[in-house]
């Protein structure tokens, strides 16, 4: 496949070196669909993290139904997209559920699967989707935390704050990492809920590279779809070759 | 008094997180003029002139089974795609489950050469979108005749990346003194294998083929690609084509659809926290 890349035609190609790649780089289409991609990740990962992490902290407290509550933030896990996105549908509709509110409340329509708000949108949704999984693992590594930091920091005085910077946030740094590569991934994913909403040629703020790369496919321009599928893959790599280093450092430095 | 504030304010929450969910359920109890009175505005196709929004009705005025009548009798296209749903899944995730279970056992508990790099281009494609592998895996199955077939997208399926990993995880806390009795005891590998890991990783095994179902029978891309004829589609797919006057039908379908996997949670919940849980990278 990487040698593909390097040819102009995959079928009796000739060798045509990084000519693939200049042409790709310098394609339109394809810097739109890479620069929503990097925006989407850049925006869904660290919001879904937040507030999945609250939620933890939160269903940790003592409340009643906890179990039956918990079970209700990992049931959209396991629901099909394609069950639930006739609700999204009406919901993010020029007339539909979430414009009635904005006007009633006084505001304008927004046409929110036609506009830049459309990566809202699906940001709403993939937290919506994917938040059960990142908070089942912030409950298992908060769990994994011995009270007794907790009653030794409250005898020398330390406030909530201070024990939640300093014993919560630290010993949970190896499931934040695991968290954020996590998410991460699930990011790319997104591909299934843009199209089933708004099929192969969605808004041009949530064309994503997935999109660009089915589409290549669909239209059998071979070159390109090997070209970006390699530059995609080894991204992807790159990033998560240097979280993984991150990890290591901060790993040693908190002896985990 | 702080707990009840504490579960008020969690259960708003909860109630956001199913409302999407309770809103398809009971509309899906609707009768077509109903469904349609209600989101004709947005699905009539025309620009409406209207200044008219919709708003979901939560409870139906007169609760009819009509739609699931439609959807199960009437017209059997929708019926039909489930079914294709299940042919393509129930094959994938038992396959799946074998080839993985095996896989797993030799990079937790075998040596061989080159395990470690080996297990680490595994980790790497798995992480890999759907598709950035595309193209090797069409070159293949279209080398192997399979496309437009439902081999197709269960043989890479049942070849994919996660359950090695997620067992290897459970087989990972299985101690090594056991598997050494086992063979001082005269038992070979395979002996070991489904006498001794297999029995002892059982939960692993009920939390893969719970997370692995679900993962497939949500799967959009595989088909969109590989499958040109739309009457092969699972009704993934196909609930995304959906005519705009078929609103009632759309959403009695998407219930149908979505039980099995609610059946799923509700006898499995602690299989898939604790599938989640082991999916842990280090």
């Amino acid at each position: 496949m990487i040698y593909y890349s390097f040819l102009s035609n995959p079928v009796n190609g000739r060798f045509v070196g990084f000519q693939n790649y200049i042409e790709l780089i310098n394609n339109n289409v394809y810097r739109l669909a890479l620069g929503n991609t990097a925006l989407f990740t850049l925006i869904s990962v660290p919001s879904i993290i937040l507030l999945s992490l609250l939620v933890a902290l939160l269903l940790n407290k003592n409340m009643y139904y906890k179990e039956k509550l918990k079970a209700s933030f990992i049931i959209p896990l396991v629901v099909p997209v394609a069950s639930i996105i006739l609700f999204f549908d009406l919901l993010f509709d020029t007339r539909g559920v979430l414009n009635n509110f904005l006007t009633r409340m006084g505001g304008n329509p927004i046409d929110w699967l036609n506009s830049n708000w459309s990566m809202l949108a699906i940001i709403i949704i993939f937290i919506w989707k994917n938040i059960g999984y990142n908070i089942v693992l912030f409950m298992a590594g908060l769990a994994k935390i011995p009270t007794e930091y907790y009653e030794a920091a409250s005898i020398e005085g330390a406030n909530s704050l201070q024990k939640f910077l300093n014993i919560t946030i630290v010993y949970l740094s190896p499931t934040m990492f695991f968290v954020l590569v996590i998410s991460i991934i699930n990011s790319f994913k997104i591909f299934k809920e843009i199209y089933l909403l708004a099929g192969e040629y969605p808004h041009r703020r949530i064309y994503m590279l997935q999109h660009y790369l089915n589409n290549m496919f669909i239209k059998l321009e071979y070159n390109k779809l090997v070209t970006s599928a390699i530059l995609f893959a080894l991204i992807i790599y790159i990033s998560l070759f240097l979280l993984f280093k991150l990890q290591r450092k901060i790993g040693r430095d908190i002896n985990w | 008094m702080r707990k009840i504030y504490i579960t008020i304010f969690t259960m708003i929450l909860a109630i956001i997180m199913v409302f999407p969910l309770i809103i398809t359920i009971t509309n899906s109890f609707m009768g077509d003029q109903e469904v349609l009175g209600n989101y004709e505005t947005v699905k009539s196709g025309e620009v409406a002139q209207t200044e008219k929004y919709i708003n979901f009705q939560i409870i139906p005025e007169r609760a009819t089974l009509y739609q699931y009548y439609n959807v199960l009798v009437v017209k059997n296209k929708y019926i039909k795609m489930f079914w294709n749903t299940t042919f393509i899944v129930l094959p994938l995730v038992l396959g799946h489950v074998l080839v993985a279970s095996s896989a797993a056992f030799a990079f937790s508990k075998l040596k061989f050469k080159y395990k470690d790099t080996l297990f680490f281009l595994y980790i790497v494609v798995m992480l890999m979108p759907f598709q950035v592998t595309l193209v090797p895996n069409y070159l293949i199955l279209d080398r192997l005749n399979l496309i437009n077939s439902y081999q197709s997208i269960i043989l890479p399926g049942i070849f994919s990346a996660f359950g090695v990993f997620l067992l290897k995880q459970f087989m990972d806390g299985i101690p090594n003194e056991c598997i050494e009795a086992a063979a001082v005891d005269g038992c070979n590998t395979f002996q070991i294998f489904y006498k001794i890991v297999l029995p002892l990783c059982k939960e692993g095994i009920a939390a893969l083929t719970i997370l692995f179902f679900i993962e497939n029978w949500n799967m959009v891309e595989q088909p969109l690609v590989f499958i040109k004829d739309i009457n092969k589609y699972p009704l993934s797919l196909y609930l995304s084509n959906v005519n705009h006057f078929e609103l009632g039908i759309a959403f009695a379908s998407g219930v149908i659809y979505m039980i099995p996997m609610l059946l799923i949670f509700l006898y499995g919940e602690e299989y898939i926290t604790e599938g989640i849980k082991h999916s842990d990278i280090k």
